[in-house]
């Protein structure tokens, strides 16, 4: 995450995917030569519950303007029941952050399994799509005013 | 608030003499009637115990400290104060056996700073009965009416039952705890999320970052806390970077997640007076509303619901949906 810089025209994405099932659904992707937005990047994670709430405040602090967790589908995680600690986690994180003010837009889960290559691909380009949209997070940058 | 002293004083004073209790904490005497500051008593040393409308302290968290000490003390828990203790012994954070908690009646406390909007000069003592607090002022007498001047986790108070007690201590009847507190969390929930920015970000921007909603609360009992980790990026008192008093505020929030009591400590310490309890409020609303009813500190050894997950949960989205606009 430290050398994530600041890009002033693109939208940064930080996509966190876990490696048994969203990360090898990436894989395939690329093997089908589906694409998905080079604003997307992909940090790999043994599985999505290895994302602890401040990884998702620490990929913002470093300039992502969106960012997605996929993981297994629920029941289907490698770990059995990861994915489930992972929903109700970051229900509450993510209900917080709009709380603040934060559009609800800039995060997202996502299961996306080792097979579904397109689906990655789809969800990927359309994250990106709607935080183009959205456009910079200055929101969570100036919560406290700056004067 | 007189009567119950009294029987605070005789029961201290018994346990103390039987031998039940090696220690007291309590409330002493300042300066002046509502400078009243948590201590502790011994047998041959009671003096200045004090019990009033100014004592709206939490004293659970001291507990923390008390408990590595040897032997018994006694304690005197208001309703809300007894839901931190449970949530303490959930987190084998103190020992039910060091302590004989004492629920004391509560009808709410005094915020000292409402007393004062209400144009009260020159104070030269003061009393109370049952309503009203009857101040002497070098201008004459004036009385505020005790519901006038309540502390604001008191006009929200989650219950009036007891978590937690070996016994209570109640003068006369205790008022019902209020029906609706998440009325001002609704009410934010049902703003735009720009309003809800614009109304966090007024308060959030008055935060001076002195640490002491952290350091009252009683869920906040890590004995190293990331806040005061140089190397975490967000220890300082002065601001790192700008994203930093943010992070403050949702790590803080966050991280009693389930296990915050709605004690109403954070606010009420809050030199700044931000709403923080509102926040974590919302966690709590949020919790019920897609998990289930959960109170922490109702029970002990209750589940955390961050951890307690079914198979049938909501998904993230609708968490966030469900609640706000
Ligand atoms: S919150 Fe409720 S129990 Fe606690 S001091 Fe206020 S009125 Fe009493
Ligand atoms: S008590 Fe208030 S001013 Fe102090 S750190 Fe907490 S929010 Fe900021
Ligand atoms: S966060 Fe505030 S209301 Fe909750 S337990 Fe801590 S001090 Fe009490
Ligand atoms: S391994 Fe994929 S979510 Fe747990």
């Amino acid at each position: 995450m430290q050398e994530i810089e600041k890009n002033q025209k693109k939208p940064l994405i930080v996509a966190f995917c876990c490696n048994w099932c969203s990360y090898a659904g990436a894989d395939l992707a690329g093997s089908s030569r589906l694409s998905y937005p080079a604003e997307v990047k992909i940090i790999k994670v043994p599985c999505s519950c290895r994302v602890n709430p401040i990884f998702i405040l620490k990929a913002f602090q470093r300039g992502a303007d969106g960012v997605i967790l996929c993981g297994c589908h629920p029941g289907d995680c490698h770990y059995s029941e990861g994915n489930y600690r992972t929903r109700r986690r970051m229900g509450l994180l993510f209900s917080m952050l709009n709380y603040f003010g934060i559009e609800k837009e800039r995060t997202r889960i996502e299961w996306v399994s080792a097979a579904e290559g397109a689906k990655f691909s789809a969800v990927m380009n359309d994250f990106a799509k709607t935080i183009n949209e959205l456009g910079e997070n200055r929101r969570l940058e100036d919560l406290r005013c700056k004067d | 608030m007189q009567g119950l002293e009294k029987l605070m004083l005789e029961k201290a004073n018994a346990l103390l003499q039987s031998g039940e209790v090696d220690r007291v904490i309590g409330w002493k005497k300042g300066e002046s009637y509502y400078d009243v500051s948590p201590a502790t008593f011994t047998k041959d040393n009671l003096e200045g115990f004090v019990y009033n409308c100014f004592c709206g302290a939490n004293l659970s968290k001291y507990l923390v400290a008390e408990s590595k000490k040897e032997g018994k003390m006694l304690v005197f828990l208001k309703p809300c104060d007894t839901y931190s203790f449970n949530q303490l012994l959930s987190e084998h954070r103190i020992e039910k056996e060091k302590f004989y908690v004492v629920g004391v009646g509560c009808n709410g406390h005094l915020d000292m700073n409402k007393v004062y909007a209400q144009g009260v000069e020159g104070i030269l003592s003061m009393s109370e009965d049952e309503n009203n607090l009857i101040v002497e002022t070098v201008y004459g007498q004036k009385i505020v009416e005790k519901e006038s001047a309540l502390l604001i986790k008191c006009l929200t108070c989650k219950s009036k039952e007891f978590a937690v007690a070996d016994e209570t201590l109640v003068v006369g009847e205790m008022k019902p705890a209020n029906p609706n507190r998440f009325e001002e969390v609704e009410k934010l929930e049902s703003m735009t999320e720009a309003e809800r920015y614009a109304f966090w970000k007024e308060q959030l921007s008055k935060c001076i970052r002195c640490n002491a909603c952290r350091n009252a609360c009683p869920a906040c009992t890590c004995i190293n806390c990331v806040f005061d980790n140089n190397a975490s990026g967000i220890s300082a008192k002065a601001n790192a970077d700008e994203f930093e008093e943010k992070l403050f505020h949702i790590i803080r929030a966050y991280h009693v997640a389930g296990r915050c009591t709605d004690c109403g400590e954070c606010s009420r310490v809050c030199p700044q007076n931000i709403p923080l309890h509102l926040i974590n409020r919302k966690v709590i609303k949020d919790i019920n509303e897609n998990y289930g009813d959960y109170q922490a500190g109702a029970e002990v050894n209750a589940r955390n619901p961050l951890v307690n997950y079914t198979k049938a949960d909501v998904e993230a989205k609708e968490v966030v949906e469900g609640g706000n606009k």
